[in-house]
């Protein structure tokens, strides 16, 4: 027999434990994660459209300046009506002057008011009858009928001259319904419990020449008395002082996403390496620095944002922005440090670094490969919710009269602006107050992505 | 742990006087002074209230003497208010703020506990999305249209049922003090809400309370032993610049509530330029939060045994 | 575990959510971590929240005992007829209660309701006698006869010693009081004040207990009207002496002679007052008890209150005065005296040194549209002059008698103008103007406003400059601004408290103004006795101003404001204690 090996040399198979798809790097993977995440990744398109929103937007035809002021649709909502007709220019009314006719006894009501003339936006004059024996009249206006309650509403004017019976009212006309009382007053200027009403109903006008400049049409000579314009549309409404809502978002929207993405973002990275350099290298060197961290947040905010405004020599006309963010970032840093060493001290622990240090891993290694992804989640919750924080310490300073200088807008502004309005026009404060809540749930439901992507041991539960 | 304790300690008054210091510095580089008015005061007039306040010593002799007098804990007398010791406003208006701040701050904490372990349990279910809506609505809108909108709703609800349910401002007594501390806390109890939930859902997939739960550990005694204190460190880290937080975020309550806090007369003390009540309140606040500070990093120490404290 | 009726684990789940009042369908979702299931979850949240509650009512409990020590006492309704008791909010806590040392109105406010001097106001604005029973005003002194009657709140008289030892304490420049120049028309009040002469060459002397003599430094026309103001009240020496320093600090540190004194006085957030039943006048007085419950400087608060029943007045804005028509209130109007302007720098480094160029800005300025379109707020009036129209002349009305200057937009005469100050200044086109301007709304709104009218209308660039008070005021008296969104309040109720603010030494100046027909005309003013040459005086002083464009008017600030109805007699004014309630009285309703 001839005895043949059936042996062979084993032939080292180095292919048996080759992945056979490809590796993915950690953010790769991340990626892929993120992508799956519907929310998140509609989150991400949002901001991307805020950002078209600020940039290109007020490029847009139908967009006008945020700073040009419409003084005949102060404070109108969305979709108010707009037409107006052509009056002529103001010209000062030289009133009503009679005899005035003695009298004693007790005051009595004026016998009737009347118009004069048409009621308008650009003015109201009326006049009433002389009532024997009084020194003055008091004017007062009202939105509702003064009967039964004798609401009489707001006093206008005392005409402290008895021979005069008229009145011209000038004050925030607006194209509705008013009713006009006037109340006799005694010698010492004091009111008689009487009054006569007349109702009047203003119209909307517009001379023809502010007609011509606001670019109603093309020239004067094409508009008669009488005629009807359309005046200029504003999507969102007006603000106080009759700009344009929707151009004032937009170019408030790079002061509030500048300031809410910008600052969170410079001040954590900040923290991060502080914090992080402190709670890896501990000891001494951690103690000093987190000392120094006490000391700063303990700095006054306000006072540090007032003396930053003025060392960077804000002079009238600078927005402000860039001292502001300086201050923010300067005085804010602290609490992302202590939030980033506070993981770190407690990473610093675990089973899996003190493996990876037995291995000989350097501690750069370390750092980046645990310390930091392990942290992460806990990072970036906090850069959500800095966003907000940031866009709102802007509104408070803006609160306190020491944000953006005006006439830059900005959404904190606008809202702080909008809220001593909200009972009568609350399209102000409703539109940035909506605007700052999408920005917030977007960033805070990207946020909720990236900690989900971005967590290691997630990975490894797929 | 007395020797850590004093030591930080320590560190903490040398923090406390580089404040003083910087805010000093701060302070007077400013353009404009706490003596000047609407009305415009003749020289005379002014260098006798110079002479008054010291101001007319060189700037190093004048910080000699504030920082010997904050030594002795005279923080002098207040430009605004001619008649009061910044001593007594500190003492009179702090607690005030201090009650504020601590039930905002309890408000925050336990709503923010409690949430977040809700919304960790529940996670992408309906407790979770409703809480998350609401934390969300929290954390949007700034703490001024919160106050100004929760009042309006006092006067509706106490008008509604035509008696005081509530007090439209004021301070005194406990009823007083609801509203506004919910308003303060909100804010900060939405953070704390996401900032458990985020750090809850972690600890729950850890390998000590995989551990804890296959040896059979009872299920209250996981949760509170092993997740609910471990999730909880981050909160503690965060309560301390918390307070800061709360305390600056009061001047709004306080104006809006008419409630007689310390953070008014910060802020007033600032735009008047009241040298005097804002180094006392800066240094005080200072010494207050560095004191906090070390307080959560003992607590740190007491309910997490693994970090060291040495 | 709690869930008494639970047949599974999966129900008590349902429980807790259903406990949220949320949909208990919720089963658990697609992708979430089934893995890691929780055992008997329910019962743990439901420990921690009976804990956490438990530890919050404990808290609650504590700390509503620790705020009884430092609280407030409970307030009242706004308007209450049974105890006479009214209800109001302050905007700020009052700064100075020593009346030699008080600048501001707050304490000019409470000063006036505890206090009283020589001579007083009337519900009719009219001076009549406070504890000067009759006086004789001459061209070197004056001389006031005191009632016997008028007591300190300790019961002893005030006696002449008492307004001596105030004035002096007022001018000693130890006091260092901002408002010792209003005691400089007293012989040697300046020299003294300044350190030149001792406190003895004062020259107000007590004749006896109940005369007082007054040495003058020159003739003065409105002395009587002078003495109204607060610096003037008297204080009592002893009692001053024996509050080591803190005089005016606390209830307690006060002696009053004035209708009310003040009971109770809870720094920023309380001050209350009672009827003074030691007041000499005391029949005058109606209500037994002023409770300020509240100290907020904003509107929406007060208004709030107001609304809730819990002050008797509230001031409104323009924002707030649609809801308060909507409520059916009847709303009234106040004009406070003052006029707000935009002042020019004059200084001749600057651009606005130019008369072309100021003159250019005033044509296309209008007041009227400021006040009716964006201000809004009725008991605004557009400004026409420096003198509001509530001043008196010779016999009338100052500006009925001698009527401002018109003005009217001229947008031809602005530019014509315009090119003039260009050739002048030799620049083309102009640099930005720095416009200067405070940090609260009114300021903002109104500089934001005028940025636009500048621009659209004369195409002039403005940049505004946003600045904190002090740092505002800083500015200011460097003269680091173009132009300045200003105003200015009457002291007393003469004419000059507002003719000798552009005088060249005038230290408010603070455009550095300079004119030397305009220092005549003060002089004149100043030291004329003869009414219609001081008037005439005053009307040459408001032409000059506008002929030079000196400052521009931009309005006489008004309020408005909702009084509860069941309270009546509450006098408002222009000089003196505002608002008043020493007469007001509570109707039943």
């Amino acid at each position: 027999m001839n005895a043949t090996l059936s042996f062979a040399p084993v032939v080292a198979e180095r292919d048996v434990e080759v992945i056979s798809r490809p590796s993915l790097s950690y953010w790769k993977d991340a990626w892929i994660r993120l992508k799956a995440n519907r929310r998140a990744l509609t989150s991400l398109y949002i901001i991307i459209a805020l950002g078209l929103f600020t940039v290109v937007g007020p490029l847009l035809p139908f967009v006008p300046s945020s700073s040009t002021q419409d003084l005949d649709q102060i404070s109108s909502p969305p979709g108010a009506d707009r037409t107006a007709t052509i009056v002529a220019p103001y010209a000062p009314w030289s009133g009503v002057t009679v005899n005035v006719p003695a009298g004693d006894g007790p005051l009595e009501a004026p016998a009737s008011v009347s118009l004069a003339g048409e009621a308008t936006t650009q003015a109201v004059r009326i006049f009433w009858d002389p009532v024997p024996g009084a020194h003055g009249y008091r004017v007062y206006r009202n939105i509702a009928h003064p009967a039964p309650d004798d609401a009489l509403g707001m006093p206008l004017a005392d005409v402290l001259v008895a021979s005069r019976v008229s009145f011209e009212d000038r004050l925030d006309i607006k194209p509705q319904d008013y009713f006009y009382s006037v109340v006799p007053l005694d010698r010492n200027g004091r009111e008689a419990p009487v009054y006569a009403t007349v109702d009047v109903s203003a119209v909307r006008v517009v001379t023809a020449e502010e007609a011509v400049r606001r670019g109603l049409a093309d020239s004067a000579a094409d508009l008669a008395i009488g005629d009807e314009v359309r005046l200029a549309l504003h999507l969102l409404g007006t603000d106080y002082l009759g700009r344009d809502m929707l151009s004032r978002l937009m170019h408030g929207a790079r002061v509030s996403l500048f300031i809410g993405i910008v600052a969170p973002f410079l001040f954590i990275l900040v923290g991060i390496l502080y914090g992080s350099a402190a709670g890896f290298v501990g000891g001494r060197v951690d103690q000093v620095l987190m000392r120094f961290a006490d000391f700063v947040v303990a700095l006054p905010f306000l006072l540090f944002m007032i003396l930053f405004r003025i060392l960077f020599k804000i002079e009238g006309g600078d927005s402000g922005i860039a001292p502001m963010l300086i201050a923010m970032v300067i005085l804010s840093w602290p609490a992302a440090a202590r939030l980033v060493r506070g993981q770190i001290l407690q990473i610093r622990e675990e089973g899996y670094v003190s493996a990876s240090r037995l291995l000989g891993a350097k501690t750069p290694y370390l750092v980046l490969r645990h310390m930091i992804p392990n942290t992460m989640g806990v990072i970036l919750v906090t850069i959500t919710f800095a966003v907000p924080s940031a866009i709102f310490t802007e509104a408070f300073l803006s609160f306190i009269g020491m944000g953006v200088a005006p006439p830059t807008p900005s959404w904190g502004s606008m809202c702080n602006e909008g809220l001593k309005t909200m009972l009568t026009h609350p399209h102000e404060l409703i539109f940035p107050a909506l605007f700052i809540s999408i920005t917030v749930l977007a960033f805070n439901l990207l946020g909720d992505g990236l900690r989900d992507a971005l967590d290691a041991r997630m990975r490894s539960q797929e | 742990m007395i020797r850590y304790t004093i030591k930080r300690l320590i560190q903490g008054v040398i923090t406390v006087w580089f404040i003083a210091t910087a805010t000093f510095m701060a302070m007077h580089s400013v353009p404009g002074d706490p003596l000047m008015n609407d009305k415009a005061i003749s020289e005379e007039i002014r260098k006798n209230l110079e002479a008054q306040y010291g101001l007319d010593k060189p700037i190093i002799e004048q910080y000699g003497i504030y920082l010997w007098n904050m030594v002795r804990g005279d923080f002098g007398i207040s430009f605004a208010q001619e008649n009061r010791r910044v001593n007594d406003i500190i003492r009179e208006h702090f607690p005030i703020s201090a009650i504020l701040g601590i039930l905002a701050i309890a408000f925050a904490g336990l709503g923010g506990i409690l949430f977040g372990a809700l919304t960790a349990r529940y996670r992408n279910q309906m407790p979770d999305i409703v809480i998350m809506f609401l934390v969300i609505l929290g954390i949007s809108v700034p703490s001024f249209v919160f106050a100004a909108l929760g009042q309006l709703a006092l006067v509706k609800l106490n008008a509604f049922f035509g008696i005081s349910i509530l007090p439209v401002a004021g301070w005194g007594t406990l009823s007083h003090m609801i509203a506004p501390s919910l308003v303060l806390g909100l804010g900060t109890m939405a953070f704390l809400t996401r900032l458990m939930r985020s750090s809850m859902l972690e600890i729950v997939s850890s390998d000590y309370v995989r551990t804890a739960r296959s040896k059979g550990l009872p299920p209250t005694r996981i949760f509170l032993r092993h997740e609910l204190r471990n999730a909880i460190l981050p909160v503690v880290t965060v309560l301390g610049p918390s307070i800061a937080a709360i305390t600056t975020g009061g001047f709004v309550v306080e104006l809006v509530f008419a409630i007689p806090g310390l953070g008014r007369y910060f802020v007033q003390a600032v735009q008047q330029l009241d040298y005097t009540v804002i180094m006392g309140t800066t240094v005080f606040y200072g010494a207050f939060l560095v004191f906090m500070v070390i307080v959560v990093d003992l607590l740190y120490g007491l309910i997490d045994p693994r970090v060291r404290l040495e | 575990m709690i869930f008494i009726n639970s047949g599974s684990r999966r129900f008590g789940k349902r429980f807790v959510s259903g406990a949220l009042g949320t949909a208990g369908a919720a089963s658990e979702a697609p992708g979430s971590r089934k893995g890691i299931a929780w055992l008997g979850e329910g019962s743990q949240l439901f420990i921690l929240s009976v804990l956490g509650i438990g530890a919050f009512v404990l808290l609650m409990a504590l700390l509503s005992w620790a705020s009884e020590l430092s609280g407030v006492g409970g307030a009242g309704e706004a308007v209450d007829p049974t105890t006479g008791t009214i209800t109001l909010a302050l905007t700020t806590e009052p700064p100075q209660l020593d009346s030699t040392r008080a600048t501001d109105m707050v304490s000019g406010q409470i000063l006036g309701h505890v206090m009283e001097g020589l001579v007083r106001y009337d519900e009719f604005n009219r001076i009549v006698p406070g504890v000067a029973e009759r006086w004789e005003i001459g061209e070197s002194q004056a001389i006031f006869h005191l009632r016997e009657d008028s007591r300190w709140s300790d019961g002893s008289p005030v006696t002449a010693h008492d307004f001596v030892f105030a004035w002096r304490t007022a001018v000693a420049p130890a006091t260092a009081s901002e408002y010792a120049f209003i005691l400089y028309p007293i012989k040697n009040a300046r020299a003294v004040n300044e350190g030149e002469l001792p406190v003895t060459a004062f020259g107000a002397k007590a004749v006896d207990d109940h005369t007082l003599a007054v040495e003058l430094e020159r003739p003065i026309g409105y002395f009587d009207k002078l003495v109204a103001f607060p610096t003037y009240y008297p204080i009592k020496q002893d009692f001053y002496e024996g509050r080591d320093g803190r005089y005016g600090a606390d209830a307690i540190d006060l002696l009053y002679n004035g209708p009310f004194i003040i009971e109770r006085w809870v720094h920023g957030a309380q001050l209350r007052m009672l009827r003074n039943d030691a007041y000499w006048d005391r029949d005058r007085i109606h209500l037994n008890a002023i409770d300020y419950a509240y100290i907020t400087s904003d509107v929406n608060a007060t208004l709030n209150l107001y609304k809730d029943g819990k002050v008797a007045i509230a001031g409104l804005d323009a924002e707030t005065l649609h809801d308060a028509l909507e409520q059916r209130w009847k709303l009234e109007r106040f004009n406070d005296g003052s006029v707000f302007f935009i002042e020019f720098n004059h200084r001749p480094s600057r651009l606005t040194h130019n008369r072309n160029l100021r003159k250019a800005i005033q044509f296309v300025v209008d007041p009227a549209e400021l006040v009716y379109k964006v201000i809004k707020l009725p008991g605004n009036t557009p400004g026409e002059s420096l003198f509001p129209v509530w001043l008196k002349g010779v016999n009338g009305y100052f500006r009925q008698e001698y009527p401002a200057p018109e003005h009217r937009v001229d947008l031809a005469r602005a530019h014509d103008y315009l090119e003039r100050a260009k050739q002048e200044l030799g620049i083309d086109p102009l640099p930005p103007l720095i416009f200067l301007s405070g940090d609260n709304p009114a300021a903002n709104k109104q500089s934001e406003y005028f940025q636009e009218v500048f621009a659209s209308r004369l195409g002039i660039e403005v940049k505004i400059d946003r600045q904190i008070f002090k740092q505002r005021l800083a500015k200011m008296t460097a003269g680091e601004f173009d132009m300045v969104l200003a105003g200015w309040g009457p002291d007393y109720a003469d004419p000059l408290t507002f003719g000798d603010l552009f005088a060249s030494w005038n230290k408010n100046n603070r455009g550095a103004y300079v004119s030397a027909e305009l220092d005549a005309w003060v002089a004149v003013a100043q030291s004329s006795l003869v009414p219609e040459e001081r008037m005439q005086a005053f009307d040459e002083i408001q032409k000059i101003i506008y002929d030079d464009a000196v400052i521009l008017p931009n309005y006489e600030r008004g309020s408005v404001f909702v009084r509860n109805p069941q309270l009546k007699g509450v006098v408002r004014r222009a000089v003196g204690t505002d608002p008043d309630y020493t007469g007001a009285y509570i109707v039943d309703g």
